[in-house]
């Protein structure tokens, strides 16, 4: 262990999302759509010498009880189109956008991503998500339900044919030598054909190669089937686990498959989403994430987690009250449409007796219980501990680095650039300056060759 | 200063001639990255122009409008044209940014957001530019529906015209769409209320639930209502059914008259046609297109354009008239235009920088002087520029039925 070279940390700035991790309440927060927000943030991280910065996505707005969600944020900007803006604010900070490869072809996605990475000079990565619920299909042409088998199956190989088309020009066709007049050194630059089950496409794509050759790529599903996509695909994963040998654990097993993919350990970096909460002591950090985990949880808050798991109604519950003496119903979630977390209770009614049970030995209210039991703030303390449990977790190989997401816009990164950063570099394991031009040279992955996918 | 005519510039490469890349100020190396694009938008900004529009299309370039043509002494290859927008709007202040989209092979939601987005990325300067796609090439490339069967020698066809009719009502429906999202926030939706952990009010939050022969759509929108509230919607047409688009759904419509007279004919049509579509007491802005080859003195712009084409190997055709000569002679014409009631002018450079310096440098002071361009922005936004009202919102109650942009 004495003689492992120390591992160079790896840091990402998540703009704060639409889940109630984000305080919209709290007096400093400001705008969720106005471009000074994402310009200070962008600004923020690339100060702080950070990696990329990271977007998530939502294709329809969240609804609960049939009705439009509004106790979060709502509302967001156009993912390309708000980092491609990004890219004149910042020089050297990746910039990676979330893109569905349900409701989108894989034509466009690759002359989007394309696109980005010659207009940010190299900077452009893709978070691969696939969806399949109608709901969210109702805003598209081509409507949203896939069957179970299909969805990892259509993901994999929009990924593999938009790679395809960033890989249909090598790097070297355009001449544009006025004197002799020949702009193309090849007459067929650019041309594809695929067909498969998904997609029958042929052509000749019209973005020139990019300066990175394709868009970096991240994956975040957490099961079987997704750890084996990014093993097969991805540079990047980003799935968290709770604690340091549940990270370890994935980490070693992620990484254990990249082998028979002919691929080396390092190609794949672990990057899970963290949250954060600095004090001047770790004492007062945890009395402030105390205090911030009841803005993210007010009463209402409460009661409609508390809805999504029971799967009804239970307006009529006191969220300083008890839990609920009735039984969730079992089945497709109806209460709560276009969120994920709907779905992370696989047995409800085991859930709703673990915590009742929990609620009545801690004496817990319903809002108490739901603080109890959600997402807790990942790292919650002094500058100094936060900056030696981040390189110890990544000394240990439970991550790579962390996507660090702040729960108020756009500040809310400011104390970990200012305070935890600069300790991370007195450690000697975060870079003091950008050594390298693109997003891949962050990461320490190799420049792909030309025609490489 | 309704006396004021508007001036705007199509971006397309290295300009609108195909020999335009081997001129010696040519940047054709760089076509591919934002400074160029930076330096040519804020070029057309000096010059305090409307707007610049940024062509695009899902397929390399051609000089066959309908097939491939796999030249390598063109330029070929593109960039986004909302990224592209994008990428300059916050180096940039006071211009339009109006890039194209291909509504045919787009969704009407993403494009909504990104349309959106660009307003607020640019503070109120975005507007977009609708383009129907006939071509098989694209049809290929995006691989979701078949090309529509086009006999392009029997282009006035009755089966040809039905194919055109039914992509234009596609268009439409696209724009529909679109302006029906761009509403589906109210502009104050968003409340913060903390006493009832209330972050918007859901009651203006507004489906849009559109149903047409080719999509239909749900809403709300996932970006709340830009601060144009409605970016301007231009299209470019050369004839009747493309007309109706521009009367029906969009704030400007591109025309390409050959003279004065076809230009006022032009117009007729199309006051015509938005009088039908109910929208008579509404701002439509009909710009004139023009190529221009620019230069003090006009011999030298004519030598230049046989220069050119003598390197092309061709002589330059265009759908646009392409006008040959000085600043001085540009500036007579567009008046006459002007007078048979164009509203402004979309110039499209043979080449770049070349003919847009002529453009802001030239053109520009020598209508000023004339009294006929204004000497500074008076307004932040394009729809300011434009003199276009910010609209109510269709969905606001309250909201005066007359002032909804579409029926």
């Amino acid at each position: 262990m004495t003689d492992k070279p120390r591992k160079q940390i790896h840091l990402a700035a998540h703009f704060p999302g639409v889940n109630n991790t984000t305080v919209w309440s709290d007096p400093q927060a400001g705008s969720h759509i106005e471009f000074s927000s994402f310009v200070h943030l962008a600004q923020t991280a690339e100060r702080g010498k950070f990696d990329f910065f990271f977007l998530a996505e939502g294709l329809r707005l969240r609804e609960h009880k049939g009705r439009i969600h509004d106790l979060d944020v709502v509302g967001r900007p156009d993912t390309f189109t708000v980092l491609a803006a990004l890219a004149a604010v910042t020089d050297r900070l990746g910039l990676t956008g979330t893109i569905n490869s349900t409701f989108n072809e894989p034509y466009d996605v690759a002359r989007q991503f394309a696109t980005l990475d010659h207009l940010s000079g190299g900077r452009a990565a893709w978070n691969v998500v696939t969806s399949w619920d109608a709901f969210t299909g109702e805003n598209f042409r081509r409507g949203g339900y896939l069957a179970q088998d299909q969805r990892y199956e259509r993901a994999r190989t929009f990924l593999a044919t938009a790679q395809e088309l960033a890989a249909s020009w090598r790097g070297d066709e355009i001449v544009a030598d006025k004197s002799s007049g020949v702009f193309l050194a090849d007459a067929d630059a650019g041309r594809f054909a695929h067909s498969d089950a998904h997609f029958d496409i042929a052509g000749r794509f019209d973005v020139p190669r990019s300066p990175q050759g394709r868009p970096v790529v991240f994956q975040a599903g957490d099961s079987d089937e997704g750890r084996e996509f990014a093993a097969s695909a991805a540079d990047a994963i980003f799935t968290g686990h709770g604690t340091k040998e549940a990270g370890q654990a994935f980490y070693a097993d992620v990484k254990g498959r990249l082998a028979r993919y002919g691929r080396r350990p390092e190609e794949l970096l672990v990057l899970p989403a963290a949250t954060f909460v600095l004090g001047d002591t770790d004492a007062e950090a945890a009395e402030l994430a105390h205090s911030v985990r009841l803005q993210q949880v007010s009463g209402a808050t409460a009661l409609q987690w508390l809805e999504q798991v029971w799967n009804r109604d239970l307006s009529a519950y006191d969220p300083d009250g008890p839990l609920p003496d009735v039984d969730p119903v079992v089945g497709e979630p109806s209460v709560a449409k276009g969120r994920a977390s709907a779905r992370a209770y696989k047995d409800p009614i085991a859930t709703a007796n673990e915590w009742r049970s929990l609620a009545e030995a801690k004496h817990l209210s319903i809002r108490e219980l739901v603080v109890e039991v959600t997402a807790r703030q990942t790292f919650v303390g002094s500058p100094a501990t936060v900056a030696a449990t981040i390189d110890d977790l990544v000394q240990s190989d439970a991550s790579d680095g962390f996507i660090l997401v702040p729960h108020i816009t756009p500040t809310g990164l400011d104390p970990f650039v200012d305070s935890v950063v600069p300790l991370l570099q007195e450690r000697g394991v975060f870079r003091t300056e950008y050594e390298g031009e693109t997003l891949r040279d962050h990461l320490g992955l190799a420049p792909l060759p030309a025609g490489a996918r | 200063m309704s006396e004021h005519l508007h001036l705007s510039v199509a971006l397309d490469g290295a300009g609108w001639h195909p020999a335009a890349w081997r001129e010696d100020d040519a940047r054709p190396a760089d076509l591919f990255t934002a400074g160029y694009w930076v330096d040519l938008v804020r070029a057309a900004e000096r010059g305090l122009l409307d707007l610049v529009t940024l062509e695009d299309a899902l397929s390399l370039q051609s000089d066959d409008p309908w097939a491939p043509d796999d030249r390598t002494d063109r330029v070929r290859g593109r960039l986004d044209a909302v990224q592209v927008a994008a990428r300059v709007a916050p180096l940039t202040r006071g211009i339009g940014l109006v890039p194209t989209a291909v509504v045919t092979h787009t969704e009407p939601f993403h494009l909504s957001k990104s349309l959106a987005t660009l307003d607020y990325v640019s503070t109120g300067r975005a507007g977009v530019r609708v383009k129907v796609s006939t071509s098989a090439t694209e049809y290929a490339h995006v691989g979701r529906r078949e090309a529509p069967a086009f006999d392009r020698a029997d282009y006035d066809s009755p089966q040809v015209q039905q194919v055109v009719r039914e992509l234009f009502g596609e268009a439409a429906d696209w724009v529909e769409v679109v302006r029906r999202l761009w509403d589906s926030w109210e502009d104050d939706a968003e409340i913060r209320d903390v006493a009832t952990g209330r972050f918007v009010d859901r009651d203006k939050l507004h489906y849009i639930d559109f149903e047409g022969p080719q999509f239909s759509v749900r809403g709300p929108s996932i970006t709340p209502r830009p601060p144009q509230g409605q970016p301007v919607v231009t299209a470019l047409a050369h004839s009747t059914v493309p007309y109706g688009l521009v009367a029906s759904q969009a704030d400007l419509g591109f025309v390409t008259p050959r003279d004065a007279a076809d230009a006022g004919a032009i117009v007729a049509e199309i006051r015509g046609l938005q009088q039908a579509a109910g929208r008579a007491a509404e701002t439509v802005h009909v710009f004139g297109d023009l190529v221009v080859v620019l230069d003090d003195d006009p011999a030298t712009a004519a030598a230049r354009l046989r220069r050119l084409d003598d390197v092309a190997g061709s002589e330059y055709r265009s759908d646009a008239r392409i006008f040959t000569g000085s600043a001085a002679q540009l500036a007579d014409l567009l008046e006459e235009w002007s007078a048979a009631g164009l509203t402004g002018f979309r110039l499209r450079p043979a080449t770049l920088p070349h003919d847009l310096l002529q453009v802001t440098e030239r053109l520009v002071p020598e209508l000023q002087r004339r009294g006929l361009f204004r000497e500074a922005y008076e307004a932040t936004t394009l729809r300011g520029h434009l003199g276009l009202p910010r609209p109510a919102n269709r969905y606001a109650t309250g909201a005066p039925v007359a002032a909804a942009t579409t029926a």
